[in-house]
This record gives C-alpha cells, structure tokens and sequence, in this order.
C-alpha cells in the first residue's frame, strides 16, 4: 500500500488537477497552482542535500579505492566545499568572492565546454555526411546545399542555390519537424495520462 | 479629431507638447508650460496668455467590463481606436480614475496613453501592490478618465463588477480535443485488455536494447544510462524513468553494472528507487550498488563534462541517453562513439535529434521514445495507448486536410473552428 497505492493516488489527484487547472483560471485555482509549485521548490532544495551528499559520497569511495582519475574526484570536492563555504560566509551578492568564482571560473569553463560543441558538430557532420547509400547521398547533397545557401559565397555562385536553401529549410524541414512535433504532442498527453491513471508505474520501480 | 491649432503642432515626435507620465503636478503649476520672459524683456514685452496648444481627445464609446477568462480582480477600460495619425491622440495621457462606492473619492490608479485604447486595473498593477488597491469581486467600481495635460476635461463615468471564471472559453477547444484524446486512450486500454493482441511495428533502437546490455556483459564493462538534464515534471523525463526500469531489471539479471549519473536531484532520488526496485524484481537485491546512480552536477554543462569523463575513464560498452537533451547532446554522443560504446538515444527534443542521428546507433525519434517503455514491458495496456496515438494521427491529418480544404474554398466558419486565441 505504501509503495504503490498511496504514491499512485497521489499521482492521480495531483496529475488531474494540474491538467484541469490549464482550462480553470479562476483565482481559487490558481492559487493552489502557486502553492504546489512552492511545494515543488522545496521538494528541489530537500532533493538538493540528498544529490549533494550523494556526490560527496561518490566522490570520497573514488578518492579512498585510488581508482582512475581519483585526482579530479579531489579537486571536485575542494572546489564543492570551498564554494559552499565562500557562499556561507560572504554571502551571494555581485561582488562577493562567491559571485566571483562563479563569473570568472564556472562561466568560463562552462563556455569552454560549450565551444567544444565546434569540434563536435565537425566530427559528427563527417561521419553523418559520407555518401554510404542513397538516402546519405541525398542527406550529403541537401547539407552542402543548405551550407553553401547560407554564407555569401553561395549568393556569389548563384542567386538559385540560397532560394534551395531556404525551400529546403522551409518546407521537407519544417513538415518533418511539424510531423514530430506533433507525435510528441500526443506522446506527451498518452504518457501524462497513462501515469495518472495509474497505467504506467515504471517511475516508481514498478511495470 | 483635427486640433485646433495645427500651427503649434511639431508632433508626432514632439517632445515639448508630450509631457511624461507623473510630470502632471508640473504641469498644474501656474505659469507651467509658458515661455516665461526674463525681468529685462518683461519691462519691454507684454505677457502673452497662453492659449491651448492642441485640443486633446477624451475617449470614444468608452465602457468597463470584467476581464474574460480570468481569476478575478481585474477589471478592464475600453474605448474606441484614434484613427491612425491622429497627432492630438499621439500626444495625449489619460489619468485613470476609479471609485467604489457612492460616498467614496474617487483615486488615481494609474496612467495610460489615449491612443493605446484600453487600460486594465488589475490587482497585479495595484499601486504599491497593497490590497485596499484591489479590484474586488463582487463589487460596483466606477471609473472615469481625466486628461492630464488638460485636467479640466474628464469622460464620462462608466462601471463594472469584477468575477473570476471558472472555465477559460479561450481553451474550450483544446479541452475538446484533449478530452476526445482521453476518450480514444481510455476505449484502446479497454479493448486491449479483453480484445486480441495488437499488432505494433517494431522499432529497431528498443529491439537493440537487449543486444546492447549483453554486448556489455560479454565484454565484463558497465553500461551507462543517461536520463538526460530536465527535471522531472517534464515528460521526456518521466519517460526516461519508466525505460530505465526495464533495462535496470535486464542489467540485474545480467550482473552488468549500471551507471546512471543525474543533473537534477529529484530525477537522481527517483532514478535510485527505480534501480533498486528492478534489482529486487529480479531477485538480486545484493548486487544493487547504491553509489552507481549518483547525482552529479546541477549545471548543465558541469553534468555534461562529468559524463565525458565517465566515458573516457570508465570505457562503458553500452550507453542509453534517454530524456530531454539540450546543447549538449553531441557532447556526450560523441564522446561515446569516440570510446566505442554502442549507442541507443531518444529525446522529444527535436533539435537535438539530428546530433543523436549522427553520433549514436539507433536513435527513437519523438513519440517513439514514450513508446519505449510499452515495447519493453510488452503489457497490452501500454500497447492499447499506442494505438490510440495511431488514430489520434489519423484524426490530425483529416482536419489538416479538412482545414486544407476549407481554407481553398473559403469556408471561413470551419476555419475559425479550428482557431486558437
């Protein structure tokens, strides 16, 4: 009963009245909406110390058993007590050590990261685009089309290939995604409602 | 309206007839506004009165009323558009005034521009958001609209009462289709359970998963699940969660380790219980290792990084990525193929699916990824619901064509049927 029965009711009472809630503007209603957000926040913040401790966790059994890379698992646990303890005792305000490791240290790695997405995309455009079969050819000739179209070398070539471009974009695209989109759509509704209704358990550990 | 002394007029640009908004006290000054000599040219000159520079417009067909399709407090002023180019409405501010009972005063609420046409008094623009500046419900206000560059003409006082709704009439057919959509669902479940067993086309990423986890055990290395970076009230999420139960139970069975490290604390708590109810499934409580589901980061491209490392460090043969995936979606696939690992991704994330196309093996598009997790149970429940979405696309397409070709014939009415507000 506590496993499934209270958690699955729960879901079903919670899920109907958010989805009832989108046709209910009513202030009454609404202010309940407000109210199960703030209980989502803080069910974050609760969720929060138990990730946090799960990390420290991992962290510690990586650095005590010496495995592989076990040197980053100490500089994630400096950088993570460090910045807790700055955070602490200066506050989080602009100008604070605390806002300064964030603006001058994980920004910068974060956009670092970020950048590496060019080198990426390169080496996944080269495997993408080798000409194994038809249907890669034909994915090969659209992308160097569209690429071309896009730059100003390609209105220098020919006025005919930037309006390619954009008929490619414009239409197969656009239909493809619009098609997509729309199974999502449904997709979402079918599995919303499958885990109200109890149907689908799997989130809870149970089919 | 013409003004009377177009001569005066620089506008509509004109800075020195627009005055701002709240400059009104300025204004009331006696001799504000006057081009006021200096002592030396007052002996020489006469004073000029001045006479108004423009006649400024009260409201056309002003009228209150309540605001449709809201919760309430909030009632809204509207009047007639100044017609285009009207240079005395381009320069002219109305005060705002409203009053609840008879024996009240009446109080400023707010400013507005004449040509804008309409003005809300809601509680969300209440002054100094105090609440004996709401609007209330139930209760007669009465307003009216005073020109502040000319506080001698005031239009007409009209009067509303203020309700919430209980029924947003702007979503009625979203709620229509919605609850036609539940209806098909519900009918396909019902039929699933005492019909024959459906047929569904099979998808080659959920028919690889099993090959994938034993791929990882021949090789004795652990297979990687990635729930990907939203948080759990997103679907994709939830979706994740329910395929990460069937193949938590095939990796138990198997005795492969399974990695699953989490960028949101509530997905990672839910992650942890999923893995260890599938390890108790199968009978293998023992072998549940509770530090292989860990959260790791909650930046995105921390989490991202942290992953990469995993890969790199941990050499998994077999990788899931499952969820919403954002920008760093070909970060983490393409760190994977760069290690080997066989590669089965789905997202509803549609940007992200050509990068997942091009880095992993097999790849669930879309819906196909809330399919999964009824393709791997096979429970004829789950299988009935995916029909459902089957008909529900049949149905789509007959209103696109429905709609194609109302909108070639001109049948406006079936057209509007179809409109979102």
């Amino acid at each position: 009963m506590w496993k499934k029965t209270i958690p699955v009711s729960i879901a079903f009472a919670v899920g109907l009245f958010m989805a009832l809630q989108f046709f209910v503007p009513h202030r009454h209603v609404q202010s309940v909406v407000e109210e199960i957000n703030r209980w989502t926040s803080l069910i974050w913040c609760a969720a929060l110390i138990l990730g946090t401790l799960s990390l420290a966790k991992h962290l510690s059994l990586k650095i005590k058993a010496k495995k592989e890379g076990w040197g980053y698992a100490v500089i994630a646990m400096i950088s993570m007590i460090a910045t807790t303890v700055i955070g602490f005792y200066t506050g989080i305000e602009q100008g604070t050590l605390f806002m300064r490791i964030y603006e001058f240290i994980l920004a910068p790695l974060e956009a670092t990261t970020f950048s590496l997405l060019a080198f990426y995309i390169a080496s996944a455009a080269f495997r993408a685009f080798r000409a194994r079969n038809a249907e890669a050819t034909l994915l090969l000739i659209a992308a160097i089309l569209i690429m071309i179209g896009r730059v100003p070398i390609g209105h220098a070539i020919s006025e005919v290939i930037p309006q390619i471009s954009d008929f490619i974009l414009d239409y197969p695209n656009t239909a493809a995604k619009r098609g997509i989109m729309m199974g999502v759509g449904l997709g979402m509704i079918s599995t919303a409602l499958k885990i109200i209704l109890g149907i689908e358990r799997g989130y809870l550990g149970d089919k | 309206m013409l003004p009377v002394y177009a001569q005066d007029v620089k506008a509509p640009d004109s800075g020195a007839l627009e005055k701002e908004p709240g400059s009104e006290e300025k204004a009331d000054l006696p001799g504000a506004g006057l081009d006021v000599p200096s002592a030396d040219e007052a002996q020489t000159t006469p004073p000029i009165p001045s006479p108004p520079l423009i006649d400024r417009p009260l409201p056309l067909n002003l009228r209150a009323e309540d605001v449709p399709n809201d919760g309430g407090w909030a009632i809204r002023l509207l009047w007639d558009k100044f017609p285009d180019g009207d240079i005395a409405a381009a320069v002219t501010n109305y005060e705002v005034l409203r009053k609840r009972g008879a024996g009240d005063d009446w109080e400023k609420v707010g400013e507005i521009k004449a040509e804008s046409g309409k003005y809300a008094d809601s509680h969300i623009l209440a002054k100094d958001n105090k609440p004996e500046h709401f609007v209330i419900d139930g209760a007669q206000y009465s307003y009216k609209l005073r020109i502040i560059e000319d506080p001698a003409k005031e239009s007409e006082i009209v009067s509303a009462v203020s309700e919430g709704q209980w029924l947003n009439t702007d979503h009625t057919i979203v709620l229509i289709a919605t609850l036609l959509y539940v209806a098909l669902v519900v009918f396909f479940i019902q039929r699933a359970k005492h019909g024959p067993k459906m047929y569904v086309r099979p998808i080659p990423g959920i028919n690889a998963v099993e090959d994938a986890v034993g791929r990882a055990t021949e090789m004795g290395k652990p297979v990687l699940y990635v729930p990907g970076i939203g948080v759990i009230e997103e679907i994709a999420t939830l979706a994740a969660m329910t395929i990460l139960s069937p193949i938590a139970e095939k990796v138990a069975e198997y005795g492969t380790p399974l990695l699953v490290p989490n960028r949101d604390p509530v997905v990672y708590s839910i992650a942890q219980e999923v893995v260890r109810q599938a390890y108790i499934k199968v009978g293998k409580p023992d072998a549940y290792v509770d530090d292989n589901i860990f959260f790791l980061s909650g930046r995105q491209f921390a989490y991202a990084a942290g992953v990469a490392g995993i890969m790199m460090r941990e050499k998994p043969a077999t990788n899931f990525f499952f969820g919403a995936f954002y920008a760093e979606s070909l970060i983490l696939a393409e760190t994977g193929a760069a290690t080997g690992a066989i590669q089965i991704a789905g997202t509803d994330q549609v940007t992200q699916l050509p990068f997942f196309i091009a880095a992993c093996d097999y790849t669930l598009l879309g819906e196909e990824l809330y399919a999964a997790s009824a393709y791997l149970s096979g429970d004829p429940i789950l299988v009935g619901s995916l029909k459902a979405l089957d008909y529900a696309k049949i149905l789509i397409f007959a209103l696109m064509g429905s709609g194609f070709v109302a909108g070639l014939f001109g049948w406006s009415g079936i057209l509007n049927l179809m409109k979102l507000n």
